[in-house]
């Protein structure tokens, strides 16, 4: 069955939407008794954040527009140092897209908060003209547990942990629009658990950051400006599968500038690094994490290339397209 | 002689000054991506060159192609590199967020089965491109010829790279040697360079794009000047020949034929492009070989860096106003262009 306009005027389609949809899935106390909003129970201090979704083909090896909208913001609440405990959802459909198709994100979406531990307690649907397109807005409420954690709090001496493997959202997303087969799968995932495992240590977090669009050179400008630093990185020591490298070389693509949805760095001091590093690997997923790097005085950020050169490491402008030549 | 050894010699040589042009844009991304000028004995300059088939490419067709994107039913097919670039009056993307139908495709060979699914739409792929992607060109309208489709046709502004490395040759006596692009030598193989290095006596040596083979490929060339005898090395023999590949070649010249033409920054260059043949031409929509010569915005030093005359960094518009999201002279427009690369590893 395709949505049609009459799905967003509030009437009876909508409620069905509502009904047979969204609540069948993300049902929890909080949602189900369809206030005018949610009211939550919530200690401390709280981080609080949005991001929209809007990503095409909707569905891609490894996940889909649901799962990576609860996984998007869990993570973002998640590199505040807070425990994501509630997030909201909002859809804007183009008339023409099925529903199946929204029943299959919601699904996911459900699948997601629960590992991830979030609760979804509030929505909004709107149907739009246009051409079966789906986008997602989700906002999110998280308890902060571990204070201090800064994009401007890296500091000299500190050292980089990267989660895992680079590029492999990106490689995927883009093998499925150029209908190339691989078995590169998109890496979208909550990286709570690792969070938690590194506050369970107790280690001095000074800061974290998801890799997402831009790449990890995006992340680690932003950690140089914002904590008026050099970062000096090892290229032997970035972990890249080694299908993702071979994809790359093929399209001249750098895996430093491609997008990520379930990887992030952590800054640690170095007298913590080998035990934070651990406690990053013994998470679901962060089994290949590394050191890549190290925090200076100076600004920028420097990479020691495979060769022993030096190359200088800025932000993704454009788009990461394709070399023709 | 050990990949050590190659980097100890190249970073402590203490020879005759050497400027070394890298003909091809990939080139020049690899020798940052591997931090090569860090590894070279300052007396070794390596010099960007025009490889860049965006960046030579004349702001009038850019025009021709923005306008046919904003006619209706009508609708241009491009690779990405082409979105951004200016022509006198927009770029793509402008004209596509203007209501124009623009479409970004990775392979040409994608464009016939969307002229084929929507037959309604007139489509026309910007043919853009060296020696490289020339056959595939030639392959899209075998099958264009074969399935008899209506709706495609090629708007081409096609360069050889022979010729402009001859212009160079000519025109710019300092450049010492080239670091000959691997990719064209694939098909055009590596002899095409032997009466340039005889004529000019100097070293082409083809590289591959691994650090290493260009470590590699500029020991070669400092060996070769060193004992004064330079001439055409393949030093990327895995995937270049002498001969090239002789079936592309004869791909291309089944379709196209040599013309005259401009090359942005520099000018006209004699049999420097391919044209679709006359018998071929009613699958060519608005290519031009007679474009007028443009002036560059006032203090753009493009022609200079394009000719290897200057590093884009010495250009006083550099980082201060020309910028990949500003760009003043075509060497800025495209990710393979010299000073697009230069300012994302320089900036």
């Amino acid at each position: 069955m395709k949505i049609d306009m009459s799905y967003g005027s509030g009437g009876k389609q909508t409620s069905h939407l509502i009904n047979e949809v969204f609540l069948k899935h993300f049902n929890n106390r909080i949602l189900s008794r369809m206030e005018d909003s949610a009211v939550l129970n919530v200690s401390g201090k709280i981080a609080y954040t949005t991001d929209s979704f809007v990503v095409t083909p909707m569905f891609f090896p490894g996940g889909n527009i649901g799962k990576l909208a609860v996984f998007g913001t869990v993570n973002d609440l998640s590199m505040m140092g807070a425990i994501p405990k509630y997030l909201t959802a909002g859809f804007i459909i183009e008339e023409g897209a099925e529903l199946e198709t929204i029943e299959k994100i919601a699904e996911s979406m459900a699948l997601a908060a629960k590992e991830a531990n979030v609760k979804i307690v509030a929505g909004d649907t709107k149907v739009i003209e246009g051409n079966g397109g789906v986008y997602i807005n989700t906002s999110g409420i998280g308890e902060v547990i571990k204070s201090g954690v800064s994009i401007s709090n890296c500091r000299v001496g500190d050292v980089i942990i990267l989660s895992g493997y680079l590029g492999e959202h990106h490689a995927a997303i883009m093998s499925k629009r150029m209908e190339i087969e691989n078995n590169i799968v998109s890496d979208c995932a909550p990286l709570t658990s690792i969070v938690k495992k590194l506050i369970a240590e107790d280690i001095n977090i000074h800061c974290m950051r998801d890799v997402t669009r831009g790449g990890l050179a995006t992340v680690l400008n932003e950690v140089a400006a914002n904590s008026q630093c050099k970062v000096e990185i090892t290229e032997q020591a970035l972990p890249i599968s080694n299908e993702v490298r071979g994809f790359c070389d093929i399209l001249g693509l750098d895996p430093l500038y491609m997008a990520n949805e379930g990887k992030m760095i952590a800054v640690v001091p170095q007298s913590q690094a080998d035990r934070a590093l651990k406690a990053v690997r013994s998470s679901k997923y962060g089994k290949n994490a590394a050191i890549i790097g190290t925090i200076k005085e100076g600004s920028g950020v420097m990479m020691t290339t495979a060769l022993k050169g030096s190359r200088r490491i800025d932000v993704l402008y454009g788009e990461g397209l394709p070399r023709i030549c | 002689m050990t990949l050590q050894q190659v980097k100890d010699e190249l970073l402590h040589y203490d020879g005759k000054p050497v400027k070394i042009m890298e003909v091809c844009g990939t080139h020049t991304a690899s020798i940052f991506k591997n931090g090569i000028r860090s590894l070279l004995s300052p007396k070794i300059q390596l010099i960007s060159g025009p490889g860049c088939p965006v960046c030579v490419t004349a702001p009038a067709y850019i025009d021709r192609l923005v306008e046919f994107a904003l006619q209706e039913k009508c609708c241009v097919l491009t690779f990405g590199d082409m979105m951004k670039v200016k022509g006198n009056r927009m770029s793509l993307t402008e004209a596509k967020a203007v209501g124009g139908k623009v479409r970004i495709l990775y392979s040409p060979l994608a464009a016939l089965q969307i002229a084929t699914e929507d037959r309604d739409t007139q489509y026309v792929f910007a043919a853009v491109g060296f020696e490289t992607t020339t056959p595939i060109y030639a392959l899209m309208l075998e099958e264009i010829l074969k399935n008899n489709i209506q709706n495609l046709k090629l708007m081409t502004s096609i360069k050889t790279i022979i010729p402009a490395l001859s212009y160079i040759c000519e025109n710019e006596k300092e450049i010492d040697a080239f670091l000959c692009p691997g990719h064209v030598s694939v098909i055009t193989g590596s002899a095409v360079y032997e009466e340039l290095a005889k004529k000019f006596q100097k070293p082409f040596v083809v590289s591959g794009f691994e650090g290493e083979h260009i470590l590699a490929a500029v020991y070669e060339i400092i060996k070769q000047i060193s004992n004064h005898r330079p001439g055409v090395k393949n030093m990327y023999a895995s995937a270049v020949t002498e001969e090239g590949n002789q079936k592309a070649v004869a791909l291309i010249q089944k379709y196209f034929e040599e013309a005259d033409d401009y090359w942005r920054g520099i000018g006209k260059i004699e049999d420097s492009a391919m044209k679709l043949k006359t018998e071929y031409r009613k699958y060519d929509l608005g290519s031009s070989f007679e474009e007028v010569e443009e002036h560059l915005p006032k203090g753009c030093r493009c022609t200079d860096v394009i000719l290897g005359r200057i590093n884009p960094v010495e250009c006083p518009l550099f980082q201060k106003v020309c910028s990949p999201f500003n760009a003043v002279g075509p060497c800025m427009v495209s990710t393979e262009g010299a000073c697009g690369i230069w300012y994302k590893n320089c900036g």
